[in-house]
């Protein structure tokens, strides 16, 4: 399992191939990459905050409770925080298993807990104003589908 | 008790700093956000709706109803915005 959280950016293609090469016996790998988007008005840039120590915590947590659920080889989440602008990739998932309903879910479930249960806050700095991103009730409701009853 | 308190996002920037210590004899959060909110206008600003208020107590998430007994870290912010 390899979680990262970091200022600098990182490169995507790399990463991937990394993960990849120590791969074993997996015949399937998802993965997803958030980048920031633009604003109405224009965005000078995406400010991260985090909260160090918690944040990893957190996200390990969210890997090992995706490994009890699924069958997965490995788990890879790499998350940068400070400023970041428009275009660039604020974090990237990737997910191995066997199969690829195994892969593709875990993926999902990943990204809907990252969302809303990893220590971070985003605050959009536009051209014209700056805004903390608030969560929405859709990605709260995201989780509902994962709690078993 | 003496607590370390640390504040992020929006909730830092109401309250005015990231991070304090206080000696508190709280029971439980709620009991602590009070505490505060005596304390300081800052304090009643930032925790004026406690709905979008998140808690971790020594970096685990917690809520307002938890108690304080034996933390050594509280930590406030809004809902969380990853990914």
């Amino acid at each position: 399992m390899k979680i990262v959280v970091q200022l600098e950016a990182f490169n995507p293609g790399e990463q991937l191939d990394n993960f990849r090469d120590q791969l074993k016996s997996s015949g399937a790998l998802v993965s997803f990459s958030g980048m920031v988007r633009d604003i109405p008005g224009g965005l000078a840039k995406i400010k991260i905050e985090h909260y160090p120590g918690m944040t990893e915590k957190a996200i390990n947590k969210i890997c090992s409770e995706a490994c009890l659920r699924w069958e997965l080889e490995d788990i890879m989440v790499i998350h940068r925080f400070g400023n970041l602008k428009k275009g660039e990739l604020i974090m990237m998932i990737a997910t191995a298993a066997n199969h690829r309903t195994n892969a593709f879910e875990a993926a999902e479930f990943l990204m809907d807990y990252l969302k809303s249960r990893a220590p971070f806050w985003k605050k959009e700095i536009g051209f014209e104003k700056a805004n903390w991103v608030s969560s929405k009730d859709v990605d709260e409701k995201a989780l509902d589908r994962w709690k078993t009853p | 008790m003496r607590v370390q308190v640390l504040y992020f996002s929006w909730v830092r920037e109401k309250v005015g700093l990231p991070k304090e210590t206080i000696d508190t004899e709280a029971k439980t959060v709620a009991d602590l956000i009070l505490e505060l909110c005596l304390k300081d206008e800052r304090y009643k600003l930032a925790f004026s709706s406690l709905d979008v208020i998140r808690v971790a107590l020594d970096q685990e998430l917690a809520d307002l109803s938890s108690s304080m007994e034996a933390v050594k870290e509280v930590a406030f912010f809004p809902p969380m915005t990853g990914g």
